[in-house]
């Protein structure tokens, strides 16, 4: 086994790369394929407790780089999903605590064990985002349609050519359906033609989202929301098969209207 | 919402076509690090230098960025004026 290691950033903060980080592995361990994911937002870590992992840690990613521990004491396996592994990050140091190179050399120590490293950057074009690209031999964007996230993301996209990182891939989050038909929320193809990179996947607004990291169980572990297979579809295209992408700006029929009445935030 | 008339004489810019249009201009100035300020001033010592060569109209000039993927490419578009014919005898 030799780990590909990937890594979800995006400029701008609150876009979902966390989220996202946390339901692309699972959705990966679901597949059977051996994950693990490592916090690089130093200072203010969160996959855990979107992961449902947050009463299990021990050491985190600087108590490795330090020395304090072995690298297999910081990982925690997921019970649920045995195949998924979380490195978290160490939330009384700020981002100096780790260096470009500890990354390289972390996920290098990783890579036989495992089939994907999954790298969460924090915000920001500093030194959290230059640790989180520097072991990637592939980088996932994640943006919002709103003209501040996809400026940033235009942003962040130049700045992983620069650093040979490049091109990026695209996923475009929080996509809401009823804005874009009529005219209020840019479309999927807008996006593109201004970023002009390759898309990995379109993940529609879902409320369910938030109620599954409420619960800190990922939602692509839920087999019926629209999120949650947006998701499994992005997993799929990182494992190499062609699946097609979901028609999130076609008009809903009777039966769709009728059941998003009965059920809101769920179809 | 807007008013039939507004759609049918297209007073009605939808936002998501508004984003579009001041994203593209917002992204090229973030991609190449050229004000408008300058494209003017860049415009105006091209004009200079090629009418020292050959006579143009500088009103004609056009000096426009486009985008071709990621890459910006500026496209200047200068008119030359007809050369004046010598009268014959």
């Amino acid at each position: 086994m030799e780990a590909k290691v990937i890594t979800i950033t995006s400029g701008k903060g609150g876009v979902g790369k966390t989220t996202a980080t946390a339901n692309i592995a699972a959705a990966l361990a679901t597949d059977g394929k051996r994950v693990v994911c490592i916090d690089a937002d130093i200072g203010l870590r969160n996959l855990d407790v979107v992961l449902g992992l947050e009463n299990r840690i021990v050491y985190d990613l600087v108590d490795v780089v330090e020395g304090r521990c072995r690298l297999r004491q910081a990982m925690i396996r997921d019970k649920r999903l045995p195949e998924l592994f979380l490195i978290p990050a160490a939330q009384t140091r700020d981002k100096s605590a780790v260096t470009p190179s500890d990354m390289v050399r972390l996920c290098d120590e990783l890579r036989p064990d495992f089939d994907y490293i999954l790298v969460d950057s924090p915000a920001g074009i500093e030194r959290g985002f230059r640790n989180a690209i520097a072991p990637a031999d592939i980088v996932i964007v994640i943006t919002n349609p709103e003209v501040s996230a996809v400026r940033d993301a235009d942003r962040i996209i130049g700045m992983i050519e620069a650093e040979e990182k490049g091109p990026a891939r695209l996923i475009i989050n929080r996509i809401k359906p009823e804005m874009v038909r009529r005219g209020d929320m840019l479309a999927t193809n807008d996006v593109l033609e201004l970023l002009a990179i390759e898309l990995i996947g379109i993940i529609p607004d879902d409320e369910n989202v938030v109620m599954s990291t409420n619960r800190g169980l990922p939602i692509s572990m839920d087999g019926k929301s629209k999120a949650g297979q947006a998701f499994r579809n992005i997993a799929c295209r990182i494992n190499g098969e062609q699946v097609p992408f979901m028609d999130l700006e076609k008009r809903d029929g009777f039966f769709g209207k009728l059941s998003r009445m009965i059920r809101p935030g769920g179809a | 919402m807007s008013s039939l008339w507004d759609r049918i004489t297209g007073r009605d810019r939808r936002s998501a076509s508004q984003a579009k249009e001041r994203l593209k201009l917002v992204l090229i100035h973030d991609r190449t690090d050229l004000s408008p300020a300058t494209m003017q001033s860049l415009k105006d010592d091209l004009i200079t230098v090629i009418s020292r060569h050959v006579s143009i109209d500088p009103e004609a000039v056009r000096i426009e960025m486009s985008q071709e993927g990621r890459e910006q490419r500026l496209i200047a578009d200068i008119p030359i004026r007809p050369a004046q014919r010598r009268r014959a005898g």
